[in-house]
């Protein structure tokens, strides 16, 4: 029935290669967390991550494995369970980068890539130690005559070009399209990045292209490099619509992961 | 029903008090008490014949927005929503919210979750109410370590937006962006202002008509337990676990 090749977990790990920036989804969007495990595994190095605009387990996983080099974020968190250790405790040590953004920041940024045009216009941010310490980001005056008002400040943000992008899905069609549903943001972040793998949790024998709810609601598989079929994709985070966060597990990790023996502990067992 | 009001429901109610003709209120991350109050006033807006819409980011079932995270701050950038709330590490005299952490940036000696989408929504929401829980020198500032973004703006900075309440477990208080100065609205009913003075790190003016923080009435109360707690376990379950035991 398929008219694509199915990849195997391992195929997509090995596309990731150090060094790389690699799009991160928010834990509203669809984690991919079982591919996240393989890539702990695998041992890889220095990878940027960049998150869309936040990222909870996977990142703070990821940091504490010593896999990550640099950061670009509005925030890492375990949501209700706390502050992401690993997280923290490399910021506090210097072991990695990070590029303090705002949310609206790294969507116009991977919006300017998806227009392919060199930078995008934001308002607000001017005057914060966001702006401040963000050399890559520039103030001009609004030389619009037409809009807006003329000589008011405005920031430009520079077009990010993600080398590889990551999520889970619930499912794909049988031609590769992804349902996303409202979690747009995926299509955001697809657009704007080299490569794109998707893990689902099933493939439906159908067309989403054949009714306009699924079709509206479709990550097309002309942005999709390859999917693998991955029961249970984004335990212990949610995958909206499909099934809710593993509270218990999350909550085991933030204790364990407050101190490096731990997380090391935790991660023995994880892996 | 159990008549003792926990601290979180006396300021649930203290900020659905604030959301009275409202249109739009939206909730951002980390948020169980304003999500809490945002639904509260929602469905009191309906004795009333009022209609208001509220759009909790990390919820499924209470929220209007279909093209991705970014609409939020696209519909706030438009001016579609009145009211949101920010919270703050630290929060200063002059309304700076601080959201990354202690210490001189970028050698931080304590590291917070990060800015969010305070640094636009602190812009463009015209009614912003910071939300802070512990009231004490070391959450209420003289002057933040980091600004992730700021309470005033220089002039011909785009900014229809911006502070106007602060609510702590202790007191509310307004803010003039004239003075660039909060000033003391309402008391915790255990608390003095001689107090109040002591345990805020920055200094801030005294209403005239300074009132007492009221209790929410047993209506209300009903409201709450009845029907918005099992509404926000949907979102925040270890919240509404702690405080109503669903």
């Amino acid at each position: 029935m398929k008219s694509f090749d199915e990849l195997s977990l391992k195929e997509i790990v090995d596309e990731v290669q150090d060094g790389f920036i690699l799009g991160i989804p928010a834990d509203y969007s669809g984690v991919p967390m079982k591919f996240t495990k393989e890539l702990i595994k695998k041992g890889v190095k220095n990878l940027k991550l960049y998150c869309l605009p936040l990222t909870t387990i996977q990142g703070d996983m990821l940091i504490g494995s010593g896999c990550v080099s640099e950061i670009e974020a509005a925030a890492v968190t375990l949501g209700e369970f706390g502050m992401a250790p690993r997280f923290s405790e490399a910021v506090e040590n210097g072991k990695i980068l990070i590029k303090d953004s705002t949310c609206p920041a790294l969507h116009a940024q991977l919006q300017a890539t998806e227009k392919s045009v060199p930078f995008m216009p934001l308002r607000g941010v001017i005057g914060s130690d966001i702006q401040k310490h963000r050399k890559d980001w520039h103030v001009i005056e609004n030389p619009m005559r037409s809009s807006g008002v003329r000589e008011e400040p405005v920031l430009l943000l520079p077009a990010v070009q993600l080398d590889i992008l990551v999520f889970h899905a619930p499912c794909s069609d049988r031609n590769g399209n992804i349902q996303i549903g409202r979690r747009r943001e995926l299509a955001t972040l697809a657009h704007a990045s080299k490569k794109v793998f998707v893990t689902v949790e099933k493939v439906l024998n159908i067309d989403f292209f054949e009714d306009e709810l699924s079709a509206a609601t479709c990550l097309p598989a002309l942005y999709v490099n390859g999917i693998s079929i991955v029961k249970n994709g984004a335990w212990p985070c949610a995958l909206p619509g499909v099934y809710s966060s593993d509270n218990e597990e999350i909550k085991k990790y933030s204790l364990a992961a407050k101190t490096k023996e731990g997380f090391g502990e935790y991660m023995r067992y994880f892996l | 029903m159990n008549l003792d009001i926990q601290r979180e429901e006396l300021l649930i109610s203290q900020l659905a008090d604030l959301l009275k003709n409202n249109k739009h209120v939206a909730v951002g991350a980390a948020s169980p008490i304003p999500g809490a109050a945002a639904l509260l006033a929602k469905e009191e807006a309906k004795f009333l014949n009022k209609r208001l819409r509220v759009t909790i980011l990390h919820s499924n079932k209470y929220n209007n927005f279909t093209d991705g995270a970014r609409e939020l701050f696209d519909c706030a950038a438009q001016g579609r929503i009145d009211t949101f709330f920010l919270g703050g590490v630290q929060i200063d005299g002059q309304a700076n919210i601080n959201l990354v952490g202690t210490g001189e940036y970028p050698k931080i000696k304590k590291r917070f979750p990060g800015s969010f989408g305070s640094a636009l929504m602190y812009f463009v929401v015209p009614q912003i109410i910071l939300f802070r829980e512990e009231h004490s020198p070391r959450t209420l500032v003289k002057k933040v370590d980091f600004i992730s973004a700021p309470g005033v703006s220089e002039r011909g900075v785009y900014r229809p937006g911006g502070p106007k309440y602060l609510l702590t477990n202790r007191a509310l208080f307004k803010f003039n962006k004239n003075l660039k100065k909060f000033s003391l609205h309402k008391i915790n009913e255990k608390e003095t202002v001689k107090n109040l003075i002591k345990v805020t790190g920055f200094d801030f003016d005294v209403d005239n008509k300074i009132s007492q923080m009221s209790n929410p009435d047993t209506n209300r109360l009903n409201i709450l337990r009845d029907k918005i707690a099992p509404m926000v376990s949907e979102f925040y379950p270890e919240f509404a676990n702690k405080i109503w035991g669903i």
